[in-house]
């Protein structure tokens, strides 16, 4: 019996050993990811705080001080004040993806919650219809697009840039499943009992315990408009810089030929993507939950 | 016991409330995006100009898809039975001829996108799908002790959120073909290059930017960069939704980690593992913004090795180009979407309840045997 013992606890320390050794093993290539994915966003960090000369003659770990001088540089001298200017690109971004969020967000609560609460001839059909199209890519219509927008004199403005966020056929999908979970009708009941209007009910009882589900979407719409490029850089036509998105003036940067300055590209870069990244750490407990909802769902 | 009121409210219809609510989305999706996909389709039926009014059929079609052949002797003016022609005619053809050229041209540039979207497509897909998987199965693992999950959650997500168009400059400045490149000054320092790279007149860069596979090798790489994370969330989640009683009675039995992802992960996973890879098939149909902007700097054109095929439709169509061919870059639409429909479809098929199809199939029979015993017993039913 004592044999027996000593061998089965020797291969449970065997075994102990093994599986701490390949969380060694593992933290190790997990550490080397992670120096991976932040090393680009590192560098760029450190080379915006350096100046061109500094950038030119080696690569440095450590920040230097040049940071005011490459700021003041990218606001005083004219050649990239006319390219690129924060303030107006964070301004104009700021209302497109505000806009275009709450609108995403708002008509898709109330697109999923009149399928899945009211009773109608159309219901299923027009739902099947919402999953049909879900898949259909922006690069397809966008020709179509652009010619219908300048047809209709739309272009140059920003109404197709946030009007066109009411239609979120995955949003409606993901809202869909939400309610079905975890929205009884018998609520929808007891509201008309007590006297709701229809709307009212929509307003007051659905779109509070709709919350978790809007804040996840509201989330991932708001970082998708952010960073969409493809639409305003078709919409906004002839070059009218006051329209211009920050991604757009990112573009300006890599297409104009007057930016030599490397201190202040870098600067410019990073002046775009820090505030990304400083919501990301802030919300990424919800970001990465919300994926994950999201893969469960499909 | 219904009450009154219950029962008063059970005898009104609320259907127009359904129609009322999900008009907006309807009225929004008709004007922005089925009325533009009609328009995409019916340009890509009409000639090649802003207003596009002429009726061409085809013709946008075959000049994206297939090669025409173009006589060079004609297109140059010097073949012999052109000097019998008369002046005009003779003008005529030859113009014909050399505008064939340019609709050579468009089937070349569709045909390269195609190449280099599937290309880059596969190169970012399979590191991808490797590394995502990998890392799924590690943090899922319960008998891994693994400090700081989910910070390592976190960080490798994080490139996903950033703006494509930033990280494509940001690589753009790091590659750079210039003593400012830092991937060029840690290439000089380990030696990879050599020579004193401080030099004006020095070339010798790694071209990183505008050699054919260095550029796709490093468009590739931002895209797994930019990806795997997300992938490795949507893996994680279909993992954590198998039974966890499976793994457990696996590692009783005595199964092998291999064994366990080979027989239990793999198979339980494959909805999920559909799931994405059409997504990822249709998303790597739209690469744009990294593969438009990834270029040297000042240097407006895209990268030859680069050009995707939503590049190629942007680029023919658009207006700050001064290219307004809407019927090519329609054509070019409308292939991008019957391909997408096809990859759909696929999704759809593979992916629909297949218990439920079995238990109709079931329902089915067993009616089939109730009518077969309703006759034998003279039509009566039971």
């Amino acid at each position: 019996m004592s044999d027996m013992k000593s061998v089965y606890g020797q291969g449970k320390d065997n075994y102990i050993l093994k599986m701490k050794i390949k969380s060694i093993i593992l933290f190790i290539w997990f550490v080397i990811l992670t120096i991976i994915c932040l090393l680009p966003i590192y560098i760029l960090v450190i080379n915006a705080t350096r100046s061109s000369n500094e950038i030119a003659n080696g690569f440095s770990i450590f920040p230097s001080s040049h940071l005011a001088d490459n700021f003041k540089e990218m606001t005083s001298n004219e050649n990239y004040k006319s390219i690129f200017r924060p303030l107006i690109g964070y301004r104009n971004s700021a209302i497109i993806t505000c806009s275009a969020t709450l609108l995403t967000v708002f008509f898709s609560a109330l697109t999923s919650y009149g399928i899945h609460v009211y009773d109608f001839k159309l219901k299923e059909i027009s739902y099947t219809f919402i999953l049909l199209i879900m898949m259909v890519p922006t690069q397809v219509t966008a020709a179509g697009f652009v010619n219908f927008m300048i047809k209709m004199n739309l272009h140059n403005t920003w109404i197709p840039l946030i009007l066109p966020a009411v239609a979120a056929p995955a949003v409606i999908f993901f809202m869909r499943s939400y309610l079905k979970s975890s929205f009884p009708l018998d609520i929808v009941e007891a509201a008309r009992i007590d006297g709701s209007g229809e709307f009212r009910t929509f307003l007051t009882i659905a779109i509070p315990m709709m919350k978790p589900a809007i804040a996840v979407q509201a989330i991932f719409a708001f970082v998708a408009n952010w960073n969409n490029f493809f639409t305003p850089s078709m919409i906004i036509l002839n070059g009218d810089k006051k329209l211009y998105t920050l991604p757009m003036m990112v573009n300006g940067v890599q297409a104009s030929d007057k930016f030599t300055d490397y201190g202040v590209i870098y600067t410019c870069i990073a002046l775009s993507i820090i505030p990304m990244v400083i919501a990301y750490v802030l919300l990424s407990k919800w970001i990465v939950g919300g994926v994950a909802l999201g893969g469960v769902k499909e | 016991m219904a009450s009154a009121a219950q029962r008063r409210i059970k005898s009104i219809s609320y259907a127009k409330y359904g129609y009322i609510f999900i008009l907006p989305f309807f009225l929004v999706y008709f004007f922005f995006q089925l009325w533009p996909l009609i328009n995409t389709f019916s340009l890509s039926f009409r000639e090649n100009d802003e207003k596009g009014a002429k009726f061409v059929g085809m013709d946008n079609y075959k000049a994206i898809l297939f090669e025409t052949k173009v006589d060079d002797d004609v297109a140059m003016g010097k073949a012999e039975w052109l000097k019998e022609l008369p002046k005009e005619e003779r003008v005529a053809t030859i113009k014909a001829e050399q505008s064939k050229t340019r609709i050579n041209e468009q089937h070349r540039l569709f045909s390269e996108a195609f190449k280099n979207t599937l290309i880059l497509w596969f190169g970012n897909f399979i590191p991808q799908i490797i590394l995502s998987l990998s890392l799924a199965v590690w943090f899922t693992d319960a008998m891994l002790k693994i400090p700081g999950k989910g910070f390592f959650k976190v960080i490798m997500y994080m490139p996903n959120i950033i703006t494509a168009a930033c990280v494509a400059v940001l690589f753009t400045s790091l590659c750079q073909e210039s003593r400012f490149g830092a991937l060029q000054q840690i290439f000089h320092s380990v030696g990879i290059i050599d020579g004193d790279i401080q030099k004006t007149n020095y070339s010798d860069w790694v071209k990183l930017l505008n050699g054919e596979w260095e550029s796709r090798i490093v468009v590739m790489f931002i895209q797994t960069w930019m990806w795997f994370g997300n992938t490795m969330i949507m893996l994680m989640s279909g993992i954590m939704g198998i039974n966890p009683s499976l793994f457990e009675a696996a590692s009783i039995d005595g199964a092998s980690s291999g064994q366990v992802f080979r027989k239990i992960t793999l198979p339980l996973l494959s909805p999920i593992m559909v799931y994405t890879l059409v997504t990822s098939m249709i998303g790597g149909l739209q690469m744009f913004d990294i593969p438009y902007l990834y270029h040297d700097k000042g240097n407006q054109k895209v990268t030859e090795s680069l050009r995707t095929v939503a590049v190629y439709i942007y680029g023919t169509f658009n207006n700050l180009e001064g290219n307004k061919n809407y019927g090519w870059a329609g054509a070019a639409s409308v292939c991008l979407f019957l391909v997408t429909l096809a990859l759909g479809s696929v999704t759809f098929y593979l992916n629909r309840d297949k218990d439920a199809i079995a238990k109709k199939k079931q329902r089915k029979k067993l009616a089939q045997q109730a009518k077969i015993k309703n006759k034998q017993f003279g039509g009566l039913s039971i």
